[in-house]
């Protein structure tokens, strides 16, 4: 599938949506024209012939460490719970999701 | 005392001509009296820098000191220290008390520096300007109608307003580089992989490296001996010998091949920032070195490129602002997803949105090819310019920011005209290589340019010398904004 430089708003709500950013039509208005803005500089890009290059995601095309699988941490949930926005006898709090 | 480098105040902490107390006391008061307007620190917290420094007497009166013990340390707020708020320069984490220590505070810690206080910046580093943040924008201390250049605005401010003894920062796209440009002060972003990113909060992982900023090449080297170093809690940190990033300062330059890339210096450079370029150049010609011209084609990607994979790494690493843990939650919402888009679009300010936005498009489903792997491609031709070159030169040296530092609001509401002011820099980024930038003179408004100068993989030490030798020959790196 080849990229629209075109968006419309319906994009940028889905966008937001994906994204968990609750936005009002106003912002989506305002979010498509700048949008639309950075993918025509981003467009810039696909002219550029790339066959044959192996994509990059770190310089020293290093892999990924692994470690031994035993337990590093120790268990600091009350320090960590002081921070949280609602707890309730060492449990986050959430909106009911199961009727 | 405030002008004195990092080893003159380890000196005469060492000889006890000052204590630690007296030397943070002396920066807390003058942050007291210069932050309200500057607005370069968002927190800080004179009990815990003091309780620090008393520890340092302790440790120097006992004969145990580190070189930086007792000397005052000034952090970006992206560094998660245990105790202290941390807040990104956001909303987001307005209220919160980070509940460990980075790797890199770690490390300040067991050498025995004082954490003087946390430093604003754009919000979760993104930004040119400093505009960003959330607890409002950084003064530039030459002109405070001038940015001061971001993200890591706050720190290159209080480095250059005397307000700490040198800085941490952190650069993603440029934002210890060019904010140094815009203060005039100096700054090295090392070689990804060589400073831990444990603990400093993600923006773009494959890019986010830590690097100090100070006022000279010489305090640059000994911050950078503190913060480099393997961490097995960083699975990209390289396992690399330890180094003393000082050990070539002295060395001659004779014989330092530098190179000029053609592309730094066409449209879109200002003239007075090129004229501050050439002469430093002039500069290294007469320290021994000779010039090559070179060519970096696909520089002129790096924009598009980086406004491709930052955002998309942003807006996978910023996913985890979900209001449920840690970090603001709305105050009022009918059900669990209704939380969630609320406290992220209420925590989060209008850059971070946008380049959330523009990450998960690029993610999302029948993009990613196009996009992201289109863009990681792009970086290998960028990275394989930086090596063709590095066969004809040392180091490159160009421009760290295309002009010097703008006024409050000149960008406007176009993010573009903004992305553009890191042309320079982000390149660097996507290769991985270390970059610094140092004072190299003032422009036409009387507002300090910055030489950039880049090294090949894991030659810190090199640059350091080649910018330590520039500041032995020339004093723009000690002039200081005046009426502070």
């Amino acid at each position: 599938m080849s990229p629209t430089i075109y968006l419309a708003n319906a994009d940028v709500r889905k966008v937001a949506r994906l994204a968990r950013l609750a936005m009002s039509e106003t912002e989506i208005e305002a979010a498509r024209a700048q949008l639309a803005g950075i993918f025509e500089l981003i467009a810039e890009m696909q002219a550029v012939n790339t066959q044959n290059i192996a994509p990059m995601s770190h310089a020293q095309d290093v892999s990924q460490r692994l470690r031994e699988d035993v337990v590093t941490e120790t268990d600091q949930r009350e320090l960590f719970q002081t921070i949280a926005p609602q707890v309730e006898a060492g449990l986050y709090l959430v909106p009911q999701v199961i009727e | 005392m405030l002008d004195s480098s990092l080893q003159q105040l380890g000196s005469a902490l060492r000889a006890r001509k000052i204590s630690s107390v007296e030397l943070t006391q002396l920066y807390l008061d003058r942050i007291a009296a210069l932050n309200p307007a500057l607005n370069a620190y968002i927190t800080n917290n004179a009990e815990a820098s003091l309780a620090q420094a008393r520890a340092a007497d302790m440790l120097l009166s006992e004969g145990k000191a580190h070189p930086l013990t007792g000397i005052p340390v000034a952090q970006k707020d992206i560094f998660c220290a245990k105790g202290w708020r941390t807040t990104c320069g956001s909303k987001m984490l307005e209220n919160f008390i980070a509940p460990y220590d980075a790797h890199v505070i770690k490390q300040f810690n067991n050498a025995g520096a004082v954490n003087l206080g946390k430093t604003n910046m754009d919000e979760f580093a993104m930004g040119s300007s400093n505009e960003t943040s959330y607890f409002g924008a950084v003064k530039n201390p030459w002109d405070q109608k001038a940015v001061p250049g971001g993200s890591s605005g706050g720190s290159a401010c209080a480095v250059a307003a005397r307000l700490c003894a040198a800085a941490t920062g952190t650069d993603t796209g440029g934002s210890i580089r060019q904010p140094a440009a815009l203060c005039g002060v100096s700054g090295l972003k090392p070689t990804y992989g060589v400073v831990s990113r444990y603990g400093m909060i993600a923006f773009a992982s494959s890019l986010d490296q830590a690097g100090p900023m100070a006022r000279s090449a010489e305090d640059l080297a000994m911050m950078l001996n503190v913060m480099a170093g393997f961490d097995e809690r960083d699975s990209t940190s390289l396992q690399r010998d330890k180094e003393d990033y000082a050990r070539d300062l002295e060395k001659p330059l004779n014989g330092l091949r530098i190179g000029l890339p053609k592309e730094f210096f066409a449209g879109g450079l200002s003239n007075d920032v090129a004229q501050a370029v050439e002469t430093a150049i002039a500069e290294y010609r007469k320290l021994g070195a000779t010039i090559v011209e070179i060519t970096l084609p696909n520089s002129r990607l790096s924009v598009p490129v980086y406004y491709v994979l930052a955002p998309a790494e942003a807006s996978s690493n910023l996913s985890r602002f979900d209001g449920v843990r840690y970090g603001y939650r709305a105050p009022e919402y009918s059900d669990l997803t209704d939380m969630y888009e609320k406290s992220r679009a209420q925590g989060f300010g209008a850059e971070v949105k946008r380049r959330i936005m523009i990450g998960t498009y690029v993610l999302s489903h029948g993009y990613y090819d196009a996009y992201y792997l289109q863009a990681q491609k792009i970086r290998r031709l960028i990275a394989q310019d930086f090596t063709e070159a590095y066969k004809q030169c040392d180091v490159i040296m160009g421009p760290t920011s295309p002009s010097t530092a703008f006024k409050f609001g000149e960008k406007g509401d176009d993010p573009v005209q903004m992305y553009l002011s890191d042309i320079y820099t982000i390149a660097v980024n996507l290769a991985g290589l270390p970059g610094m930038s140092i004072p190299c003179g003032f422009g036409s408004d009387n507002m300090p340019v910055g030489l950039q100068i880049i090294g090949n993989y894991f030659d810190e030490a090199r640059m350091l010398n080649v910018a330590h030798q520039y500041q032995l020959a020339t004093d723009w790196h000690s002039r200081a904004p005046q009426g502070l």
